[in-house]
């Protein structure tokens, strides 16, 4: 921001309150204290066949690990994301990490009280309450599953919600069939990772013409120290089937960064939908751009038969760095993809962070609408690529990307790529970037209403369109999770 | 209501207000006139508070209080309201949630309750149709994509809304056609009354034919040079400014 020549003490004053605001705290940085199994730190295929083993996997499971393994051995560290940080070294890394008291899922009176108040204290439903009735929660910690709440309402409608290795024992034909088959262990490095060293996850079965009667929810904290996170998410919609998907995480503050490296398959058959929300919050570090976590995922849609329909929504405010591409692969003919998403980066964050669109089937329509916020010294990019294949006659993309600037020490960037083999097709692509500006705060102030408040407003009306595709209760934490995340960092 | 003695101020270093005396009081109507360059914006932006602009001297109180000492958004939960010469576009935030942020931040500073939806909504029927602005107004985001003519309405509606003790309006005229200058001034004049003021600040005489000023000052050079009442205009819109100007530089 520009800044008047002559300051006044009023500008003073609000520089202090501003400093005031950026050194307020991650609210979710504590620690729990547990004892936990840990692996000893470092990675070799006996690391991951013992994995396998302590989770009681069929041996196509710990095969499939292993193949994975030796294909990472071969893969290097991708280098082309617009984001900047020291060599990761893979064997200083923990790759497995559980609490010392199994948890039941029949009780929550036997799960360690300590861990029903971290979750208490981090607001997320694990007792089926009425409050949250609307909600199912799916809670993992560090490395397994916590509870899994309204599995037998759910079971009803046929619905499968369970975590991944319990859904590996009790339906091991639906896991193997389309495990791997959106995100192949050959994908790309940290997916070959991940596919390897996996520990949990989610796995969600809706049958044919089911509509999921709740929100399905996965929660996701880590906990342990220099452990990587590398979970999996599984969400298969049968023919005509409809849900509606959450996951959200955090994890304590630490001066060294970890690493979180997840898989996300979705499968839509014919006539199906998927929606699926994030709201990313993990550690983002501390205001001088000490620790936080590095969040390198893979996720991926295919919208599988004709007329599905995949949504990806995310709202990003957490991680010293994102690395992600929500993507849909539009096979089926008519089907459509949208994503919808925030970035927020702040202090010494960097984000690049987009989608991928793969029309294939005929009339395919996609929707990209992206809001990166950059404040403080942060380095926020969109990466999205568009691509029509030869086949896809008719299809249609849309795509709006803007960024808004918060400080004059931050950068957005924006990489549109577009590969069209279709000439009966239609590609738009709109960017823009504005600044939040002194003037539009003055306005506001003059109308009565702080800075502070003022700067929310802002930024809520720049993202607008992205959370009005959030479940509602979700929208409200979204907005409150922005308001935090920026506090302060006007100036 | 407001008393401004020997008010300075500069910006960029560049003084622009030299030493300026206003006294106005409930039910009064001041135009401030004067040629470009004269400090009448300047002298609207450092009574709210802009922060661009530094005072360098002088006081001023407000409802019996120092303004000077508040921050702008005090100085609005204390009533005081700008129409601004170029509103400033805010994309996504509907006119509803603003006007309902800003009503419930000025109500709670006077520690008052929150108005009740029912009765916003009704307001905002009402006021909207003052100044001939479509109801769909409500749901428009804040100036974006108005034009000059509605953005200038929208300020009024606003005045309507806020219903503030005194109003600064910052070449609320400019840039009007006939039918929306003779809107406009009916907004304004029906938002007068004997406990409130305006401040008109213009540099035409024509919005003065709607809106009847008890009284007219000259502000040149960053001081008023001449103060007079209504008739003052038309012996300024005959003779320009220079025979008042003439000698003062």
């Amino acid at each position: 921001m520009e800044v008047a020549s002559g300051k006044s003490e009023k500008s003073l004053s609000d520089e202090k309150l501003i400093n005031e605001f950026t050194d307020s705290e991650y609210k979710w940085g504590f620690v729990t204290d547990i004892e936990s199994d840990d692996f000893a730190k470092g990675l070799s295929e006996d690391v991951v066949r013992k994995i396998s083993a302590i989770k009681k996997e069929p041996e196509w499971m710990t095969e499939y690990r292993v193949k994975a393994y030796k294909h990472w051995l071969t893969l290097k560290e991708p280098k082309w994301p617009n984001v900047k940080y020291p060599e990761i070294d893979f064997q200083d890394i923990r790759y497995y990490s559980a609490p010392k008291k199994q948890p039941q899922l029949e009780s929550l009176d036997e799960v360690d009280p300590e861990l029903l108040r971290t979750f208490e204290k981090l607001g997320i439903p694990i007792e089926e309450q009425k409050k949250f009735a609307n909600v199912a929660v799916d809670a993992v910690f560090d490395s397994v599953s916590v509870k899994t709440t309204f599995q037998a309402t759910l079971k009803e409608k046929g619905i499968i919600f369970s975590p991944l290795s319990e859904a590996l024992k009790e339906h091991p034909e639906l896991v193997k069939e389309y495990f791997g088959s959106v995100v192949p262990y050959t994908d790309n490095f940290y997916a070959s990772l991940n596919a390897a060293v996996f520990s949990e996850g989610s796995f969600v079965y809706i049958p044919k013409g089911v509509r999921c009667p709740m929100e399905l929810s996965t929660y996701f904290r880590i906990n342990a120290m220099d452990t990587g996170q590398f979970e999996r998410t599984l969400v298969i919609a049968d023919e005509g089937a409809y849900v509606s998907y959450l996951e959200g995480c955090t994890a304590p503050m630490r001066d060294n960064n970890q690493l979180h490296a997840a898989v996300v398959e979705l499968v839509a058959k014919k006539d199906a939908e998927i929606k699926y929300s994030t709201v990313q919050n993990w550690y983002p570090g501390d205001k001088d751009g000490k620790g936080g976590i590095y969040n390198f995922v893979t996720k991926r849609g295919v919208c599988d038969g004709d007329n599905s329909k995949i949504s990806w929504t995310q709202v990003e405010t957490g991680s010293a760095i994102t690395w992600k591409y929500p993507s849909t692969i539009l096979k089926g003919d008519n089907s459509v993809g949208e994503f919808y998403s925030v970035a927020v980066t702040n202090n010494f964050q960097q984000a690049d962070t987009g989608t991928k669109m793969i029309h294939l089937g005929k009339n395919t329509k996609s929707t990209i609408v992206s809001k990166g916020i950059s404040a403080g010294r942060s380095n926020n990019s969109y990466r999205g690529l568009v691509k029509i294949g030869k086949n896809a006659d008719g299809a249609r993309n849309y795509s709006q990307c803007d960024s808004m600037l918060m400080s004059d020490k931050c950068g957005a960037h924006t990489f549109p790529y577009l590969e069209i083999d279709n000439n009966n097709s239609t590609v738009e692509h709109e960017a823009t970037t504005s600044k939040v500006s002194e003037d539009q705060i003055f306005y506001l102030n003059q109308r009565g209403i702080s800075t502070e408040d003022a700067v929310n407003l802002i930024v809520n009306g720049f993202c607008k369109e992205v959370f009005k595709q959030l479940p509602m209760e979700f929208a409200v934490e979204a907005t409150k999770l922005l308001a935090l995340s920026l506090e302060g960092s006007v100036g | 209501m407001i008393s401004i003695k020997n008010l300075k101020a500069e910006i960029d270093n560049k003084e622009i207000l030299r030493g300026l005396d206003l006294q106005v009081n409930a039910g009064e109507v001041h135009a401030i006139m004067g040629p470009n360059g004269s400090g009448k914006s300047t002298l609207a932006n450092v009574l709210t508070g802009n922060e661009n602009y530094e005072v360098t001297g002088g006081e001023v109180t407000f409802n019996g209080k120092n303004l000077l000492n508040l921050a702008p958004e005090d100085r609005a939960r204390e009533r005081l309201f700008l129409g601004f010469q170029y509103p400033v576009e805010i994309p996504g935030v509907s006119n509803a949630i603003f006007l309902q942020t800003a009503i419930n931040e000025i109500r709670k500073y006077n520690n008052q309750e929150e108005i009740t939806p029912k009765e916003f909504l009704d307001r905002m029927k009402e006021k909207a149709k003052v100044v001939g602005m479509d109801s769909s107004l409500i749901s428009r985001s804040v100036n974006t994509g108005f034009s000059g003519g509605e953005k200038k309405k929208n300020e009024i509606f606003q005045l309507l809304m806020l219903n503030p003790k005194l109003a600064i309006l910052d070449e609320t005229d400019s840039g009007l056609d006939i039918d929306a200058l003779r809107i406009v001034s009916q907004g304004v004049n029906e938002f007068k009354n004997k406990d409130n003021a305006v401040i008109l600040v213009t540099h035409y005489q024509r919005l003065l034919d709607y809106i009847i000023p008890d009284f007219i000052h000259v502000l040149y050079n960053g001081k008023i040079i001449k103060s007079g009442g209504k008739e003052l205009a038309l012996e300024l819109e005959e003779k320009g400014y220079d025979w008042i100007t003439k000698g003062e530089k």
